[in-house]
């Protein structure tokens, strides 16, 4: 009884695996005939297939550049995937994509773990992005500090009374730790930029897995406060004006007030290339930098590098 | 003899072993591996840590006890609505409801239990919360109630639908002698029908337990997902983190083999255990039970 149990299973593992060779193989030979298909066009002029990866802040910026680089160059491919800062640094480093998105700078282990690795990781600024402070409409706080935001989520300051505003618990809402905007959060503003400072988020910190949740809970209450890009805010949220310190002027985050540097919560968004990029890879990054991909950034709510 | 022997019969029957015995194989496999990525946590992190307070993952704070209170906070609100609502709900729908409304209820019901809970979740984010914070003058909607009440919801057929399947089967000879010793309609049911019908009934409770603790994207929505241990019961309605929400959440970014990567399968082997604790429960239940009827019936 046992042996034949033994054989069936046996048998079976072995159709099993011939099914997913035949499929594997059968998915192999739709790839191999996809890639060449394009590449047959161009196989005089350059290698064309650009492998995009990276940040999940610039993931849908980066698709909108690729499909209007590619309708503007047919001959070119430009794969774009997201999963965080880190794995695309890490893909980079690993020389498996070419350029790799970034909401933060390299690291410099990251720098060293690259040239061990025989890779150099060139940058490149591709936009710039505010992180807006954001309230419900009706709360009728209209600015903070950056000591008041780190006070806010540490958990010093719980009630909207003490900021000014009507006596109402504060609810703090958060992305979720694996978030690039999370980590430059608790850096720049939770901790202010200071490296040797340890605050944590306060533990009762709400930690929402999508931006959507966190605008459609600040839409809803009054006592909620939260943190997103500026190209997520809709207009039925309130955006608070911040100052880096009491006697500073309070800013409104904006394209203008980014790029002059009066927004004290604005960071750079990287590409990085491995290497000097050249051929069909400088071009497209040398096309990013221009007006016309520029206007989309702007289009998506994230602010252009050169306005005008 | 020989000649009713046939390939056919062979197969059929190899076939329906090996599926009946892969399940074990599965199960088997499923704990290899999360003993395999999970146990090296206890080399890494000590264990003292382990059961410590805060959750902050990214700075090295690998304390569960927020995640394994906020599961068993949501767990037991969801089974404190769900337990009384389904039993008598199948109560109505197999003692008291006329033909026409049973023939009715029980597709509604059973369809209800497909539901995808991603949907319910959405109505929870989008309804839900926002009444209940206005309800009860809460600070915020996404709290652990609103959890338990959703779970509440998704298991509620499941119970509905065994529990009912349960009293269905108690012999209809069991009612009849009842009722004509004189015992009322209430009786019969409390007395009777539901006691004959106690193993059945528990199997729906666990099983709708088991459906409550393993539940992950609605309650990752409406929870809040703040770390916080709950201490008291009135930290119900205040936000918790559960750690099936904790290893959706975090899983997507982590880096594979790295201390964090590990203790959230630490945390799946805690879910593992529990689920085993409940059936394994839930199963010694059924058995002593079987075995004292057998006893009154010899």
């Amino acid at each position: 009884m046992l042996h034949l149990m033994i054989t069936t299973i046996i048998a079976l593992m072995k159709i099993l695996h011939w099914l997913i060779t035949a499929g594997a193989t059968l998915a192999l030979v739709g790839c191999a005939v996809q890639s060449t298909t394009p590449g047959a066009g161009i196989q005089q002029s350059e290698s064309a297939y650009i492998e995009n990866k990276g940040s999940d802040t610039i993931v849908n910026l980066a698709l909108a550049w690729a499909e209007r680089y590619q309708q503007l160059h047919p001959e070119v491919r430009i794969s774009v995937t997201g999963g965080g800062s880190g794995t695309g640094i890490a893909a980079l480093i690993n020389g498996t994509v070419d350029i790799a998105n970034a909401s933060r700078k390299i690291k410099p282990e990251e720098v060293e773990k690259a040239e061990a690795n025989g890779t150099q990781p060139v940058e490149f600024v591709i936009s710039r992005d505010a992180i807006a402070i954001i309230v419900n409409k009706n709360n009728p706080v209209e600015r903070l500090t950056l000591q008041q935001i780190s006070d806010i989520y540490s958990g010093k300051i719980n009630n909207w009374r003490e900021l000014g505003g009507e006596d109402r618990p504060i609810v703090r809402l958060s992305r979720e730790t694996n978030s690039g905007t999370h980590v430059y959060f608790l850096e720049e503003v939770l901790r202010l930029g200071q490296a040797d400072n340890k605050t944590l988020f306060s533990t009762d910190t709400l930690l929402l897995p999508s931006s959507e949740g966190i605008s459609a809970e600040i839409r809803d209450n009054p006592n909620a406060i939260g943190y997103d890009g500026l190209g997520y805010v809709t207009p039925d949220l309130k955006m608070l004006a911040v100052a880096s310190n009491e006697r500073g002027e309070y800013v409104l985050p904006s394209a203008e007030t980014v790029n002059n540097d009066t927004y004290p919560i604005a960071r750079d968004l990287y590409m990085y290339s491995n290497g000097q990029p050249g051929g069909e890879l400088k071009r497209y990054l040398e096309w990013i930098s221009s007006r016309e991909a520029q206007q989309i950034v702007e289009d998506l709510g994230f602010v252009p590098i050169n306005p005008q | 003899m020989r000649k009713s022997f046939s390939w056919n019969e062979l197969l059929i029957t190899g076939l329906i072993k090996v599926s009946g015995y892969s399940a074990i194989l599965f199960v088997g496999l499923i704990l290899f591996f999360l003993l395999r990525e999970g146990l090296p946590t206890l080399g890494e992190v000590p264990l003292s840590e382990v059961f410590s307070k805060r959750w902050y993952p990214i700075e090295d704070y690998f304390g569960i006890l927020p995640l394994l209170g906020g599961s068993l906070i949501v767990t037991l609100g969801a089974t404190m609505i769900a337990v009384p609502i389904g039993i008598s709900t199948a109560i109505f729908i197999s003692e008291i409801a006329p033909r026409w409304a049973r023939e009715i209820l029980k597709p509604l019901i059973e369809l209800l239990a497909g539901l995808p809970s991603v949907v319910l979740g959405f109505l929870g984010v989008l309804i839900f919360t926002s009444l209940l914070r206005r309800a009860l003058n809460l600070p915020t909607g996404l709290t652990a109630f609103t959890g338990s009440f959703l779970l509440g919801g998704i298991a509620i057929p499941t119970i509905v639908s065994v529990a009912e399947d349960a009293l269905d089967a108690v012999p209809r000879s069991y009612r009849d002698g009842a009722l004509a010793l004189g015992a009322t309609k209430w009786q019969t049911i409390w007395r009777v029908t539901l006691p004959a019908a106690r193993s059945g009934v528990l199997t729906a409770i666990m099983l709708g337990i088991g459906r409550a603790i393993g539940e992950t994207m609605a309650v990752m929505m409406v929870t809040g997902n703040a770390p916080v241990l709950p201490v008291r019961l009135s930290m119900l309605f205040s936000p918790v983190r559960t750690m099936t929400a904790t290893i959706a959440a975090e899983m997507g970014e982590v880096a594979s083999g790295s201390v964090h990567f590990h203790v959230l399968f630490l945390i799946g082997i805690i879910l593992f255990l529990i689920s085993l604790i409940v059936n394994v429960i839930a199963s010694a239940v059924v058995f002593r039970q079987r075995k004292r009827s057998e006893r009154i019936l010899s």
